[in-house]
């Protein structure tokens, strides 16, 4: 059985905004943790403002999961792929909200500016303390090679319903129709 | 265990194979992309680890200190603007009144215990807190201009002159090496040896080397160098206090000087032409700019880092309020990016670090250790 449910435009709209957005931003991070060129700095120039974007973003996306639930997963799916499916949601729901929060918390820890744009700039949310600055700097990187390896099992396992199972799952988040 | 319907769908449609195939591609692709954007299929590219590898070749390991201007001591005062600049930048810092400054006097070199010599390039990192939760951080040096214009160039300056394991001194193979191929290098040291030393931090003039931007209210922006010169009159160095045995002579005068009297110095601002380079620090500005007298920078108390409010600090450049941008100069990214890095390891590291050079009782004893 195939499932000709699909997710609400908001939904749909939602999701690959933030898939641009969050594909980009792990690519931004990994590549200025690496670099002393000049692009580091219009890297973590994008970074900041970026991470902010999701973060308000991910709480409309959670939002608006409550107003426009899901469709249900085709019935052929077993328990364990259900459970899955479910597990992975969960974990990036949870670092697409955390990560930001993170960032903004080790930059205050370190006692950086964090300058937005222009003079648009974060008030601190943490004491200025080295030691819980090199524990959230750590743990950001962390959690950004987590949400790598997450969403390449999502990226995977969708792929793996269009092409494979041909269950209409996919289709229900990548229609344009 | 594959499911029935797979087994059967793989016997009656190979095609299936290929769409598997095709599905671990993109996969492996997007893992290389991945791992492409942040350095480790490029043995070559210049990153932040390889930079920091290069300290540690270049000075061993010193656990949560600083991977370059290692020795330093902590400062505090407040700078007092003249309101000159406010015409050419709209930031805050410049309009009359007085903000607090957080400071460190410091070495250049990547060793936190090294004996303090007259040659030894000296440095002052100031953070300026402005009203409203801006702030300007910047380091300066003792030298007029900076050796190398590129990341790259301080990366190989820093390996060609490193100490050979066997002769203990630098291999002269391996700086003629790198001298042949940074002819900016060349042409920087004369006028970097051609700077008469100081006898101590107080009376040294400290330059910002980097270009940076002035923006106006009216978003106009004009190219500016600027430097913190001494009002304490100038002395030449001597050597002597090095020889009386003292390690720490400059950091002890220094701590002595401002426990007798508050140290002060004249943040002028040059204001650069429109060919003026700003990208390469190795050149200097022609003679005869227009410079301004922003206001004067007083320091009034000293203590070590051991405590410090420097210690916590990262002098990154790049930290600018509004009406102060960066130029086109790549050292000012590299110099973020590494101190960046520089500072995750030292916080990282900061439950080993051992006590600093100058430690609190020196600066207690007004700097007789």
């Amino acid at each position: 059985m195939t499932t000709k449910a699909r997710f609400p435009a908001a939904s749909r709209l939602l999701h690959w905004m933030m898939a641009a957005m969050i594909v980009a931003m792990l690519f931004i991070g990994v590549g200025m943790a690496a670099s002393v060129s000049a692009r580091y700095e219009l890297l973590v120039s994008i970074h900041r403002p970026l991470g902010v974007a999701i973060f308000v973003l991910c709480v409309i996306r959670i939002v608006n999961r409550f107003i426009n639930p899901p469709p249900e997963l085709p019935d052929t799916l077993s328990s364990l792929q259900r459970f899955a499916a479910k597990a992975s949601h969960i974990v990036l729901y949870a670092l697409m909200f955390i990560m930001p929060l993170v960032g903004w918390g080790m930059l205050s820890a370190a006692r950086y500016p964090i300058v937005l744009y222009g003079p648009l700039r974060l008030p601190p949310i943490l004491p200025h303390d080295l030691t819980l600055y090199a524990w959230l700097r750590d743990l950001h990187a962390g959690l950004a090679y987590l949400f790598f390896a997450t969403f390449l099992a999502h990226f995977g396992a969708a792929l793996f319903h269009g092409l494979i199972r041909r269950d209409g799952v996919l289709e229900s988040m990548a229609s344009w129709r | 265990m594959k499911p029935l319907w797979f087994k059967v769908a793989i016997a009656t449609n190979p095609g299936l194979l290929v769409r598997l195939g095709a599905i671990g591609a993109v996969l492996l692709s997007v893992i290389a992309a991945f791992a492409y954007t942040g350095g480790w299929l490029s043995p070559v590219r210049l990153t932040q680890d390889r930079m920091m590898a290069a300290f540690r070749d270049a000075n061993g390991t010193h656990v949560g200190f600083r991977r370059n201007h290692a020795k330093g001591v902590c400062v505090t005062g407040w700078f007092e603007s003249s309101g000159q600049a406010a015409a050419l930048s709209k930031a805050a810092v410049f309009r009359p009144g007085r903000i607090p400054v957080v400071g460190r006097f410091a070495l250049a070199g990547g060793m936190p215990f090294q004996t303090d010599a007259p040659a030894t390039v000296r440095s002052m990192a100031l953070r300026f807190l402005l009203p409203g939760g801006e702030e300007w951080r910047t380091g300066m040096n003792n030298i007029p201009v900076f050796p190398v214009n590129s990341a790259r160039g301080f990366y190989e300056q820093l390996l060609a002159s490193s100490a050979d394991p066997v002769t203990g001194k630098p291999d002269p193979v391996r700086i003629k090496a790198f001298l042949a191929a940074h002819p900016e290098t060349v042409r920087a040291l004369p006028l970097i040896k051609q700077h008469q030393v100081t006898s101590g931090f107080a009376n040294s003039t400290f330059n910002s080397l980097n270009a940076f931007r002035f923006v106006d209210a009216a978003g106009a922006s004009v190219p500016v160098r600027w430097s913190t010169v001494p009002v304490q009159p100038f002395a030449a160095d001597s050597a002597e206090p090095s020889a009386a045995g003292d390690k720490n002579y400059l950091f002890d005068n220094l701590i002595a000087q401002i426990a007798q009297h508050p140290r002060q110095w004249r943040l002028i601002v040059t204001i650069g032409q429109a060919d003026d380079p700003t990208n390469d620090a190795t050149l200097p500005w022609p003679a005869g700019r227009r410079q301004i007298d922003a206001g004067t920078v007083t320091i009034d108390h000293a203590s070590s880092e051991d405590g410090g409010r420097c210690t916590a600090v990262n002098y990154d450049p790049l930290v600018l309020p509004s009406g102060i941008e960066p130029s086109d100069d790549p050292l000012l990214s590299a110099r973020s990016a590494a101190y960046a890095r520089s500072f995750t390891l030292r916080a990282e590291e900061e439950h080993e670090k051992p006590p600093s050079a100058v430690t609190a009782q020196e600066v207690q004893g007004e700097g007789k250790s």
